[in-house]
């Protein structure tokens, strides 16, 4: 299948993220390379089988109701590449 | 607007609202669901989106889900699957967010509401689904970053979708109204809209009476009361009519409401519409619905607001009006069963509910929660005033105030101890009587001879010489015998 600019904007766009010049030209191949392999899978006769949801059979077992800690506020900042005490910190995400 | 021209539109209004469960721990995890902890502090591996970690659903988000398609009247789904809803925002940790696409938990069903003709109209519902709900961003403390509390991550949330039946605003508020009463008696959620626990979004649109097609969806947002939908959806229909009558076309697009303004201002258009790519939640196996646990669910069912009004209304004798002001609030509601499962002077404990009793908490600014007089003292003093122990003028300005203050004592302890139990003993009543008729024989004469204007000085005076005590009824009974014997 052929990548046109467009399809490479949408979903560089859906996933936060920016192409330009040479990277543009190499992701669009990537992505051609990942559909035509999707095209040959497509080419297995699926009639009449039903889509593979769950590797697992069964059905979902539900938890019982009971909050417990597991972390504290400290170990769950730990790893952030910026925080202060309370919170995670990102980039302004509002442009206002 | 002129109503003429309001008139000449067909409004048509859907909403989803968004009920966060009050379950105590998360919809996929079992760190708390506290409201107003300190921020990131209601946080687990899995609610922070760490590599590896796995959702469990909690026994409760199903439960509650069905507990109101079964008040609603929905199709309760059987066969209940999950799916991916994608996108990035920092405050969804996965990037994405767990959510029932293709099978939500219940289907059809309406919401009866009463509009202002006295009818009832059912607004139907299109479904209800569970889903997580995001963490939270703050925007307006740092100036350089955004700050992001992840304890809302992962809350259980049901959406409740209606059909694109609701005609105006004023239909809107009556519908708000009446869900978030049913999700406070079901006790499934706070609904809380100032504090976000239940929030609504509305989809507007207006067109020509008659006309075949829809206009233009608009999609309302940011609305934290139900006064406020109903401003910002008043506001939205005006807007949009008068783009009508001038032939401006009507754009699709998401706007927020502008309280301090009353007014909605754009967000985002529809070249922003986000593509979600659903997905089946392939951590998560199917899950499927017995009848047997509907049953048991039904079976555990509390009394819902409309079943309650019949009650108050054919058993228990109340006038519409007061059934539904008692049913408003919940925990008024519990208290006046309460009541009325210890006298069965079901009036009398609707008036004490409505007069003395909601009188005490607007003034003192309390809910009936902070309140100190049980429903076994309004019982109690119903029936002293039913048995003419007390009169119905001191039961509410000395017995209820000495109810207040010691609440430990019971009514009729009070009542005695503040000398309240009338004098109903005819004996007695009638030595006071004669006592009078003695200390005023001309009064007595003309009283008599047919003066009947008179009555009301013996009243007082029989009053005054029992010290307030004599129980009015019965006096005025033997007087009037006295006078013609």
């Amino acid at each position: 299948m052929k990548i046109d600019n467009s399809i490479v904007d949408k979903v560089a766009g859906l996933s936060k993220l920016e192409y330009k010049g040479e990277e543009k030209e190499a992701i669009k191949k990537d992505m051609e390379r990942i559909l035509d392999f999707m095209d040959l899978l497509n080419e297995v006769d699926t009639e009449g089988v039903e889509p593979l949801k769950y590797v697992t059979e069964g059905m979902l077992e539900l938890r019982k109701d009971v909050a417990h800690t597991d972390i504290t506020k400290a170990q769950a900042l730990e790893n952030a590449p910026s925080k202060d005490s309370d919170y995670f910190k990102v980039p302004k995400v509002l442009s206002k | 607007m002129d109503k003429a021209v309001r008139d000449k539109y067909t409004v048509v209004i859907g909403l989803e609202i968004h009920a966060q469960l009050n379950t105590n721990s998360k919809a996929f995890s079992s760190d708390s669901n506290q409201y107003g902890s300190t921020p990131n502090s209601n946080v687990s591996p899995i609610s922070l989106g760490h590599p590896g970690t796995l959702p469990r659903l909690n026994e409760k988000s199903i439960e509650f889900g069905i507990k109101l398609g079964i008040a609603c009247n929905s199709d309760i789904t059987e066969y209940n699957e999950f799916s991916r809803k994608n996108y990035f925002y920092a405050d969804l940790p996965k990037g994405y967010q767990i959510t029932q696409f293709d099978t939500p938990i219940c289907t059809g069903g309406h919401v009866p509401i009463r509009l202002s003709n006295g009818e009832t109209k059912n607004i139907g519902l299109t479904r209800i689904h569970i889903e997580e709900d995001s963490g939270k961003s703050i925007h307006d403390i740092d100036p350089f970053n955004s700050l992001v509390d992840l304890n809302r991550a992962g809350v259980p949330l049901l959406e409740i979708v209606t059909e694109p039946e609701i005609a105006s605003e004023e239909e809107a508020y009556e519908y708000l109204s009446e869900v978030r009463k049913l999700v406070r008696y079901l006790d499934i959620c706070d609904g809380n809209m100032e504090e976000g626990s239940m929030r609504c979004d509305a989809n507007i649109s207006v067109m020509l009476n008659g006309a075949k097609e829809f206009g233009e969806k608009v999609e309302v947002k940011n609305m934290n009361s139900i006064r406020n939908v109903k401003r910002a959806i008043s506001f939205e229909i005006n807007r949009q009519i008068e783009l009508c009558e001038k032939n401006v076309e009507i754009l699709s697009e998401t706007r927020g409401f502008d309280a301090p303004n009353g007014s909605t201002i754009q967000m985002r258009g529809k070249e922003g519409v986000n593509d979600y790519r659903f997905f089946p939640e392939p951590d998560l196996l199917p899950y499927v619905v017995t009848e047997a646990k509907i049953e048991t669910i039904k079976a555990e069912m509390p009394m819902l607001p409309n079943e309650l009004l019949a009650v108050y209304t054919n058993k228990y004798g109340l006038s519409e009006y007061d059934a539904l002001n008692i049913i408003e609030i919940k925990e008024i509601g519990t208290y006046y069963n309460q009541i009325v499962s210890l006298t069965s002077n079901y009036k009398g404990a609707a008036n004490w509910i409505m007069g003395t009793i909601k009188s005490h908490l607007n003034k003192f600014g309390i809910t009936i929660a902070e309140f100190s007089v049980t429903p076994q003292h309004i019982a109690e003093i119903l029936l002293l005033i039913d048995t003419h122990k007390i009169s119905n003028s001191s039961a509410s300005k000395k017995l209820f105030p000495a109810l207040l203050k010691s609440p430990e004592k019971t009514a009729t302890q009070l009542a005695e101890s503040l000398d309240l139990i009338q004098n109903s003993d005819s004996d007695d009543l009638a030595g006071v009587i004669d006592e009078i008729f003695t200390k005023f024989p001309g009064e007595t004469g003309r009283i008599k001879g047919g003066e009947m204007k008179l009555i009301g000085f013996f009243m007082g005076q029989i009053m005054k010489a029992s010290g307030g005590k004599a129980d009015p009824k019965m006096t005025n009974k033997l007087l009037m015998q006295k006078i013609k014997s």
